[in-house]
């Protein structure tokens, strides 16, 4: 973690409604965070918390009915499209399900070529592509010679989602966000993948924003924790703080939920 | 000794694929749950665990396909038994099985009463509305759901609800044997943990008399059963009680396997998960050697020549596949 804490990406009063009148949810309830760079933070609630509401209002895919997002501390302006891909340039994102994150027309080198392009990779020769390709295909531990002319189908969920690195790893963004990037497989490739994570990060020293429900993972993980329940923010301080010494109700009711082997798993206060 | 619920002996199933090919998903795997007993499979993806979950039935329709081996349930062996005749007087009785996304097999157009009508009829073609309501309204209530539930469509039950109702539904008739393949993946940890309580509870009450679990989540099975089986390519690797598997495991595998464990406890954080190289092998060609050799750590040539039998710990309750001895493998676990 660098000695002064430069804020990168901070939010003010953000909500965001469904639906209006009797129909009204409010999703995200006007939540207040401040994410410094180089950090790891996790965001951790149960389903139906708004956990993923807040990760779109922050990549810029949905707007906020409320409330103001700031990128590196001046307010973000997302307003037209190219404004927008400049934004991306800075954030990228991971998410829950490998299988819907690629677009299934297109052949697994194009995505990645894609990315050499938007980094201004434009004019390099083809060979030069290649071996940027074929970098950071090593670095996630996959075979590009195996991969190059493959549809997304044809590969193992796990495999889709190392793919989904290698993506970050040829764009190098100031903020990934990981929207439950290991929760549909299985437990062995998942420290596998967080393994990936933590390399690619001190490699770049990039934020990584974590949003789970697993509250293990976010205490493995994570700087700072932020709880989230029913669109608002609980809790939040470092890791070691609200994991190992919960204030919160909410709080000690995920960890208890959370099945134990060294501690006795309580099943008694549900 | 207790009464033996279920025992496989030597159970070999394959899928045939389109371009007649075999692929033995499970290869020669014995396995034998007392009563009152839960036994757990833990392994990755793609290593063979739903399969034996579905030969355990004997219920088989193409791609899958018997080979060898015998089912033995409470004393009746079930081996070579018309798919027809198992869906009638086996499937639901003596043995039931939750699937994986259990909670979408429910068809949105039928209130879940109407499940049970189909289940209870299948096997007691004469019972009346009252009386099937009676039965269900019942069975609910031992399991801990409120009887309401039974008039409900299943949109306007939660995905926890779903789960349990769906478990409910399956246990109806007092199966001797539950299987029930990974319950909870799809569920968050609050909606897992009421599951959890009420397998748990359908073994006290002796609604069910005993329980297969499988999953990749250890701490899971480490909490739910009293035996793990560690499963790799289709092949047990080792099986232990969940303490030994969990906190002194033998094969290299499951010392993996055990590495990625992530609790929310103190000491977590300093300790480094270690992560598996490598992918498992494709069935089709399986090796000739050790199945786990080319992502092992301790690997040495023979592994790759010799197959390797299930060593049987003196104590008959544990066992391990590697060629080295309970002592060579740990003394390699120390000095790593």
């Amino acid at each position: 973690m660098p000695d002064e804490k430069i804020s990168i990406l901070s939010g003010t009063g953000l909500t965001k409604v469904f639906g209006f009148g009797r129909q009204k949810t409010v999703a995200v309830d006007h939540v207040d965070f401040n994410f410094y760079a180089g950090e790891i933070v996790s965001i951790v609630g149960e389903s139906g918390s708004g956990k993923t509401t807040l990760a779109k209002m922050l990549l810029g895919l949905i707007n906020s009915t409320e409330g103001d997002i700031y990128y590196h501390g001046t307010k973000r302006d997302i307003s037209s499209q190219k404004k927008k891909q400049e934004y991306w340039k800075g954030i990228q994102a991971i998410f829950q399900d490998p299988y819907s994150s690629f677009n299934i027309f297109n052949k697994i080198d194009a995505v990645l070529l894609d990315c050499i392009n938007m980094r201004g990779g434009r004019k390099f020769p083809h060979a030069k592509k290649v071996e940027l390709i074929t970098e950071a295909c090593s670095f996630v531990n996959l075979k590009f010679e195996e991969l190059t002319n493959k549809y997304p189908f044809e590969l193992s969920g796990g495999q889709m989602q190392r793919l989904m690195i290698a993506r970050i790893f040829l764009l190098k963004p100031k903020i990934l966000l990981a929207d439950e990037p290991t929760s549909m497989i299985d437990a062995c490739s998942r420290a596998t993948i967080l393994d990936m994570l933590m390399k690619l990060r001190v490699e770049t020293g990039m934020t990584l924003i974590f949003i789970t429900h697993d509250i293990g993972l976010a205490y493995y993980v994570s700087d700072s924790v932020y709880i989230m329940e029913h669109g608002k923010f609980v809790e939040n301080g470092s890791a070691d703080e609200v994991i190992l010494n919960p204030k919160e109700v909410y709080t000690r009711r995920l960890i208890n939920d959370v099945p134990k082997i060294y501690e006795e798993w309580d099943l008694s206060s549900v | 000794m207790a009464r033996v619920m279920l025992e496989v002996k030597d159970l070999t199933t394959k899928y045939i694929t389109r371009f007649g090919e075999d692929v033995y998903a499970v290869d020669h795997v014995s396995l034998k749950v007392e009563e009152g007993k839960s036994l757990g499979i833990a392994g990755e993806s793609g290593c063979g665990k739903s399969t034996l979950a579905l030969s355990l039935m004997g219920y088989y329709f193409a791609p899958l396909h018997y080979t060898s081996g015998e089912i033995i349930i409470d004393g009746k062996n079930i081996t070579g038994m018309n798919p027809d005749d198992v869906r009638k007087s086996i499937l639901g009785t003596e043995i039931a099985y939750i699937p994986q996304a259990a909670m979408n097999a429910l068809n949105p157009t039928q209130k879940i009463i109407n499940f049970i009508e189909d289940v209870i009829h299948a096997h007691k073609p004469a019972a009346t509305k009252k009386e099937v309501y009676e039965i269900a309204s019942y069975g609910f209530e031992t399991v801990g759901l409120p009887a309401e539930v039974l008039q409900k469509y299943p949109v306007e039950l939660s995905g926890g609800m779903k789960q349990r109702t769906v478990i409910a539904i399956s246990v109806i008739l007092f199966p001797k044997v539950l299987i029930a393949d990974e319950p909870t993946s799809a569920l968050d940890v609050t909606s897992q943990k009421l599951v959890i309580k009420m397998l748990r509870d359908l073994m006290e009450k002796g609604i069910i008399k005993s329980m297969i679990f499988i999953t990749h989540e250890l701490p899971l099975l480490y909490n739910v059963t009293d035996e793990i089986m560690v499963m790799y390519a289709g092949q047990i690797v080792e099986r232990a009680s969940a303490q030994q598997a969990v906190f002194d495991p033998l094969h290299p595998y499951s010392k993996g396997l055990m590495g990625s464990i992530i609790v929310p406890e103190k000491g977590l954080r300093g300790h480094k998960l270690s992560a598996i190289p490598g992918v498992p092998p494709n069935l089709k060609n399986p090796p000739a050697g050790c199945r786990f050799a080319e992502r092992c750590k301790y690997v040495v040539p023979e592994c790759r020549v010799t197959s390797v039998g299930l060593h049987e710990l003196d104590d008959d309750k544990r066992a391990y596949r590697c060629i080295f001895s309970e002592s060579e493998l740990r003394r390699a676990y120390k000095n790593a």
